[in-house]
């Protein structure tokens, strides 16, 4: 009899089976992604998870019989005699279970890892005129110490580091030092005792020879410094998140935004190694916050659109030159604005806020149930669109349910086959 | 007193190579089992759920559907839907007994005892694994078939292989032969004869052949009907083997993968035929070797009532109003059945004199016994030796469902005097693969005119086919057809009930 341990063998023996299997799932698995994504907070789409598929779409068929007269044995008669009849439906009923064994696999539900996750909810998904900066999505790479290695060029041989391991050696194995033979010699040059000094030479002699076999510096204690190249990111990426949250602003459409922004965030984090999120309300004045009031402090007032806009091109100025960072803005607002701001705002908007930014995206949030076409065209509306006509990247949509964000974020974002403008 | 074979929950490698000694002494000297040279692997819980994914199979070619069964199971396993089981054995020499490294001692006990003993002798001496499983072949033969549908996929590209075995895979249950007119299947031979016929393609290989005339074809009227069915091997019900000997259009690459998946399904044929019988004498041979360690002090009291916990939960057989029923457990009928056989042997009473003359009071309980094993498949077994005692005392009874009643489901006969005879025919029944598998095959092929494909599927008691998969099946049997395929359902007085017609999808643009 053999005892084998395949403890150690590498697991993930399915691990192709199952790439195998997404790809071929790949358009199903992605629609119960985008599903899934519209149920859970979006914070914990960068988790990954659990996805419900149909198998149906997988099904692999065989040829299989059913209806026709059907006969079966079945343990567990309590009081039925020869001759009786079962109603087909309702308690007493053995149909259901009868021995055919239906199977039952009409969907199943998987775990996504993170990056299966991520990758599949944002397959399709561009950020719209990446190549405006050069630097986006290079890399350079830096170098980094790494410890020690074995083996190495000769310029890299680090003296501290073989010498102490030297010594180490040599005291571990008891080499002479060379005071302790100086001492010897002279004491043998001094000795005048025949049997002393053949027992002094011995001794040297024994030194000696010992010295020769454990060497000074062994090839075994020659350490080389290693490096290891690090990526290191330039690309970054900031993402202003701009809200009004003036009294007409209410939680649905708060909510809306929210989950905008998320998906924002889950976009941008993929795509950068480094984002940052700078969160501005306004009502007639604007300030910068930090995610918890942004969302959910209590906030009111009149509205102007111009402040927000003012304190994003301050912060830009302070803290995010353009040059080095790639700059995103999206704006969630109900689209009222004091008519008088609106001169204002488009001019910030076209001479100080868009030359900088990669991207804008205003959205419009309404009320639940409203259809967004039935809306007249709001203030704000009518001044970004007008913008957009002389070719600003911007982009605009309404969306006033929840389950319009994907889509509606879907299709800012969609990759686009040549240079168009991020506006439809 | 005999001592321990371990204390507590705990186990290394030397407990259970001890364990291991311990029930072959039992095993082969106690109950006289002969077995194939075991090999005992320890898994973890994630190697566990790959190789309940490939079939149990510790190599198996890349395929998606594995991948798929894998997600499966992972996702209710992680929900505590399902426990793993404790263990898999391989119908091959060395016999090949999983073990997963969670299970406690008296676990490992168990498994060793059901599967390097219980399975092991199953798969040695029934005629069923004799006649159609080749135990030494059968690893290298998966090894080559793993490393066959690697290289076609390099020289042919994966969707192309994929397509092949999905179509393979869909007519699988339909690529065994059921009767054994043939020579065993040797697959160390049968992977030797594919190298060397893969090598004289090579080697004969010409492309100028393909540019020489064909020469008038012979007149096709000139062959009667008769004889073309015969010269096609038709009828025909295997339909793997059917497409890979005779459909038109097939690269040999592709008849190749044909067959492999065929003498797969031979492989698994016996296993899908004997569930219970297996199954029961596994549990069997580990309830008696575990009850003599226990007799013999070597497992403790508490171990053995461990063992006796997950035992009665593996022979647990819930009622047809439980929410639990899903059909009989094969583990509690087979176990009943030997046990009942056991008793029959020993201590027999006036009915069993009168139902088992041959058996009663013969005294041989494990020589009666093997016999069964050797000889039996689950459907001849249920008929020849389910009890009076047994239909009772699992309260059996017969329900017949014609969807024309008006009244419900009639109950046929019940566990008494008048129905236990019924009852048993119509058990065994249930179990027989004959029976259960929808009876399709090839009658003709229309080679005179359009080559069209014709089978034909025999109703039985107004059963037909479900629509939506036989047409998907279908589907992918033109596909390697590649002229129209049709099925048609014929019931018992040769009327036709149904007929499908599939034309096969243009093949992609080839390379």
């Amino acid at each position: 009899m053999h005892i084998i341990d395949r403890r150690l063998n590498p697991g993930g023996k399915s691990l192709e089976n199952r790439q195998r299997f997404l790809r071929r799932a790949k358009s199903l698995v992605q629609g119960a992604v985008k599903k899934t994504s519209q149920e859970r907070d979006i914070r914990d789409v960068l988790e990954g998870g659990e996805v419900t598929i149909p198998l149906d779409g997988m099904h692999e068929p065989r040829f299989r019989r059913e209806g026709g007269t059907r006969d079966m044995v079945l343990p567990g008669n309590k009081k039925f005699v020869e001759g009786d009849y079962l109603p087909r439906s309702g308690q007493g009923s053995a149909k259901d279970s009868g021995p055919g064994e239906g199977d039952s696999e009409d969907a199943f539900r998987f775990v996504l890892s993170r990056d299966e996750f991520v990758d599949l909810f944002l397959d399709d998904l561009e950020l719209p005129d990446l190549a405006k900066r050069k630097i986006a999505e290079t890399e350079s790479e830096g170098i980094q110490r790494a410890g020690y290695t074995t083996s190495g060029s000769p310029a890299n041989i680090s003296v501290s580091r073989t010498v102490q391991l030297a010594l180490a050696r040599r005291i571990a194995l008891r080499r002479p030092r060379k005071s302790e033979m100086d001492e010897l010699e002279a004491e043998i040059d001094a000795c005048t005792d025949e049997d002393r000094r053949a027992e002094l030479l011995a001794r040297l002699a024994k030194l000696k020879a010992k010295a020769k076999r454990i060497p000074f510096i062994d090839p075994l204690d020659i350490r080389y410094r290693r490096f290891e190249t690090v990526p290191k990111p330039v690309a970054q990426a900031v993402m202003f998140c701009l809200m009004d949250v003036s009294g007409s602003m209410s939680e649905h459409m708060k909510d809306l935004a929210k989950r905008f922004y998320m998906l924002l965030y889950v976009f941008l984090k993929r795509r950068y190694k480094h984002v940052e999120i700078v969160f501005i309300r306004h009502t007639d004045r604007a300030e910068e916050v930090d995610e918890q009031t942004f969302f959910y402090g209590p906030a009111s007032g009149g509205t102007l659109v111009s402040s927000a806009l003012q304190a994003m091109h301050e912060i830009v100025r302070e803290r995010f030159n353009p040059a080095d960072w790639n700059i995103y803005a999206a704006q969630a607002s109900d689209g009222d604005n004091s008519y008088s701001d609106g001169e204002l705002a488009g001019m910030l908007l076209t001479e100080k806020i868009l030359p900088v930014c990669q991207f804008f995206a205003y959205l419009e949030v309404g009320e639940s149930g409203g259809s967004a076409f039935d809306l007249s065209d709001s203030s704000l509306w009518t001044l970004y669109d007008r913008l957009r006509n002389t070719g600003a990247p911007l982009s605009m949509r309404k969306v006033s349910e929840r389950s319009e964000i994907f889509p509606v974020f879907h299709d800012l974002f969609q990759r686009r086959e040549t240079q168009e403008k991020a506006a439809p | 007193m005999t001592e321990r074979l371990f204390e507590g929950a705990d186990w290394d490698f030397h407990t259970l190579q001890r364990v291991h000694d311990a029930c072959e002494e039992l095993a082969t000297k106690d109950l006289g089992l002969d077995v194939y040279p075991n090999q005992i692997e320890v898994i973890t819980a994630e190697q566990m759920l790959d190789a309940y994914s490939s079939v149990g199979m510790p190599l198996f070619y890349k395929h998606w559907s594995f991948g798929k069964h894998f997600a499966f199971h992972e996702a209710s396993y992680r929900k505590g839907l399902m426990g793993l089981a404790y263990e898999i054995v391989i119908n091959s020499s060395p016999c090949i007994s999983y073990l997963m490294e969670e299970n406690t001692a008296t676990m490992q006990t168990l498994v060793i005892a059901h599967a390097a003993f219980g399975h092991n002798h199953f798969f040695k001496n029934n005629y069923l694994f004799k006649q159609w499983t080749d135990a030494d072949g059968i690893l290298d033969y998966l090894d080559f078939a793993k490393n066959y549908v690697a290289s076609c996929e390099e020289r042919h590209g994966r969707i192309e292989v994929e397509r092949t075995l999905d179509a393979a895979h869909a007519l699988m249950s339909h690529g065994i032969d059921r009767y054994p007119g043939k020579k065993k299947l040797d697959l160390r031979a049968e992977e030797k004869r594919a190298g060397r016929r893969r090598q004289h393609e090579e080697e004969v290989f010409n492309d100028l052949w393909r540019t020489v005339p064909k020469g008038a074809a012979k007149s096709r009227s000139a062959l009667s009907i008769e004889r073309r069915r015969k010269l096609l091997g038709l009828p025909q019900e295997n339909l793997l083997y059917f497409l890979e000997k005779s459909a038109p259009r097939l690269a040999p690459w592709q008849r190749e993968l044909l067959r492999i998946v065929r003498h797969i399904a031979q492989y698994f044929y016996p296993q899908s035929q004997t569930k219970v019988m297996n199954e029961g004498t596994a549990t069997y041979v580990h309830y008696r070797i575990m009850s003599k360690l226990h007799q013999q002090g070597r497992i403790s009291d508490g171990n053995f009532l461990e063992f006796l916990q997950s035992h009665t939960n593996v022979v647990f057989q819930p009622e047809f109003d439980d929410p639990r029923f899903s059909g009989f457990n094969p583990y509690a009928l087979g176990f009943a059945v030997m046990q009942d056989i056991e008793r029959i042997v020993s201590k027999p009473e006036d009915e069993d004199r009168e139902w088992f003359p041959d058996i009663a009071g013969k005294g041989d309980v494990m020589g009666v016994l093997r016999d069964v094993w050797a000889n039996y498949r689950d459907e001849s077994f249920i008929g020849q030796f389910l009890s009076p005692r047994l239909m009772r005392h699992f309260r059996m009874f017969h329900l017949h469902d014609d969807p024309e009643e008006r009244a419900g489901i009639r109950v046929d006969a019940i566990h008494d005097e008048r129905g236990f005879r019924r009852v048993r025919r119509e058990l065994a029944r249930q179990h027989d693969v004959g029976f259960i598998d929808a009876n399709i095959e090839v009658v003709d092929v229309d080679l005179s005119g359009d080559r069209r494909l014709i089978l034909h599927h025999h109703v039985i008691k107004g059963s037909q086919l479900n629509e939506t998969d036989a047409k998907r099946v279908l589907q992918h049997l033109a596909d390697l057809w590649t002229y129209d395929v049709s099925l048609i359902e014929v019931d018992a007085n040769d009327k036709v009930v149904r007929e499908y017609v599939v034309s096969p999808r243009p093949l992609p643009a080839a390379a």
